[in-house]
């Protein structure tokens, strides 16, 4: 977990300006699988969504050239990767690493955005229970990706926690411990 | 003794995490306009609420249920439920603000011990001890507009607890009484559990001046590099005149950790935490730091300071009311 008040890493140009011409319809078809599956361990997220369990959210993560369109159908999420602005009632945007450090508990929406590091646009109240949902369900996305992974598990796992002590993004989960 | 720490959480996750950092207790409310912080994705149902009171029970900590917003007349019993549910879940006790709720409560679950809510705005020792005596009310939460001599002085003439913010959001109005909210939006706290709700809320960007507006009203305008702002009538920067300013109060919060050997010394029983609406990252880090202040002051070591303003509104902090003299 990186430390609360250390500066944001920012995603690399050079692996970003990659993104510009990657094909979209993998990782949109992959980033579907991938959050099917969080939807299944986790139904909790859905339901804590309440009234907006099926509004179309925009993820901008605005070091990358690409934004993610999550349309969380009641449970049954389908996500899509667009170029451009994309389309959704309500649009979250910030660095990756923000948006990857909200996920996991490493950093606190409010902060990020009275900081502006995190800025919302369109449906307010639909962002914050998104926000709200997520920071609930203690989502962990290293074990979630190593869960897809079968026999490679343990090895993806290491590697997201050698990514995450060399790039300082948080990438999974921080082991909780009781202090007192 | 080791003063109290009450922490907010608003959502499952977030009580275990203010547990696990220290919290001593825990405050949260139902999913439905019963508590004054009725936000979207906030709050818990009663499975969660069982679960939350039995975890926090099995770490030693207790749990207290608001149930602090005003009955509508004639949709009393959505606010009976949830006294009854609170008590069956196994609250440590309800916060309770409305007189009549306080009343029915002490009717009807004489065992619940009963707090007074901030939204009951009662500022004054006559006032605390009308509701002690009426309604068997153990603690009440102070507002935020007396200084530390005047807690001092509440304290000597009354038997019943008190507990005061010493960190969050802060909530320049007489508690309880503010309708500002409802001119721009038709919901207010006291009635629907939420001011200046989100569902009102909307920003807009131009080239780094970010407009925040509420029910269609522009409140807040700041430039490139400014904090943004979250738009309450009451923090809002209003051009009159030739003068543009904010009218109520600055957008910041209270941050009261300097003060807590005073607040000791004033006959202080708990030290409550605002935030519900604020993640378990936020939570865990305040109840960390608040967790080893009391603790150093008990055990007679300096107070550790200035760990908190990163995560205030405006990123910037105030004593509050408690160190200046109300005009």
């Amino acid at each position: 977990m990186p430390p609360s008040d250390a500066p944001i890493p920012r995603f690399p140009q050079p692996l970003a300006l990659g993104l510009r011409v990657a094909p979209l319809l993998p990782m949109s078809l992959s980033l579907t699988v991938y959050a099917r599956r969080i939807a299944q361990s986790h139904p909790g997220l859905f339901k804590r969504l309440g009234e907006y369990d099926s509004t179309p959210f925009v993820l901008d993560p605005t070091d990358l050239p690409i934004v993610i369109e999550l349309q969380p159908n009641k449970g049954r999420p389908s996500v899509r990767v667009v170029r451009g602005a994309g389309q959704g009632e309500a649009r979250i945007a910030g660095p990756l690493a923000a948006l990857l450090g909200l996920v996991h508990g490493a950093y606190d929406g409010d902060a990020l955005f009275f900081s502006r590091d995190l800025v919302i646009e369109g449906d307010t109240s639909a962002a914050l229970a998104l926000r709200n949902a997520v920071d609930d369900a203690e989502l962990d996305l290293s074990e979630e990706i190593a869960r897809l992974t079968g026999p490679f598990a343990a090895p993806i796992k290491q590697l997201m926690a050698i990514a995450e002590r060399r790039t300082g993004v948080s990438l999974s989960r921080p082991e909780e411990v009781d202090l007192w | 003794m080791v003063m109290e720490i009450v922490c907010p959480a608003g959502t499952p996750a977030a009580l275990r995490a203010a547990v696990k950092a220290g919290a001593h207790t825990v405050y949260c409310g139902f999913n439905d306009e019963t508590n004054a912080r009725n936000f979207p994705g906030l709050n818990f149902n009663r499975e969660e609420m069982r679960e939350g009171i039995a975890f926090a029970k099995s770490h030693g900590a207790k749990v207290l249920v608001a149930i602090n917003t005003f009955p509508r007349a004639g949709g009393e019993e959505m606010w009976h439920r949830a006294v009854a549910d609170a008590e069956a879940c196994g609250a440590h006790a309800v916060i309770l603000a409305d007189l009549g709720l306080l009343a029915y409560t002490a009717k009807t679950h004489p065992g619940l011990r009963r707090h007074l809510s901030v939204q009951a705005a009662a500022a004054n020792a006559d006032m605390i001890n009308f509701y002690g005596t009426e309604f068997g009310v153990k603690r009440v939460v102070l507002p935020r507009v007396l200084s530390v001599p005047e807690i001092a002085a509440i304290n000597k003439e009354t038997e019943v607890e008190t507990e005061v913010f010493v960190f969050g959001g802060l909530c320049v109005m007489a508690e309880g009484r503010c309708s500002l909210s409802s001119y721009a939006t038709g919901r207010s706290p006291n009635m629907n559990g939420v001011c200046s709700p989100a569902s009102h809320v909307e920003y807009e960007d131009n080239g780094g001046v970010l407009d925040a507006r509420l029910g269609g009203y522009t409140i807040h305008r700041v430039g490139k590099g400014e904090s943004a702002p979250y738009p309450t009538l009451c923090k809002g920067c209003f051009s009159a005149g030739e003068k543009t300013g904010h009218l109520f109060e600055d957008p910041v919060s209270l941050n009261a950790e300097a003060l807590l050997p005073e607040l000791q010394k004033a006959g202080v029983t708990a030290l409550k935490i605002e935030g519900r609406q604020r993640s378990r990252s936020y939570v865990a880090e305040v109840v960390r730091n608040f967790r080893a202040a009391v603790d150093a002051l008990d055990a007679g070591r300096p107070l550790p300071t200035g760990m908190l303003a990163r995560l205030s509104e405006g990123q910037a902090t105030t004593t509050g009311a408690y160190k200046k003299t109300w005009r």
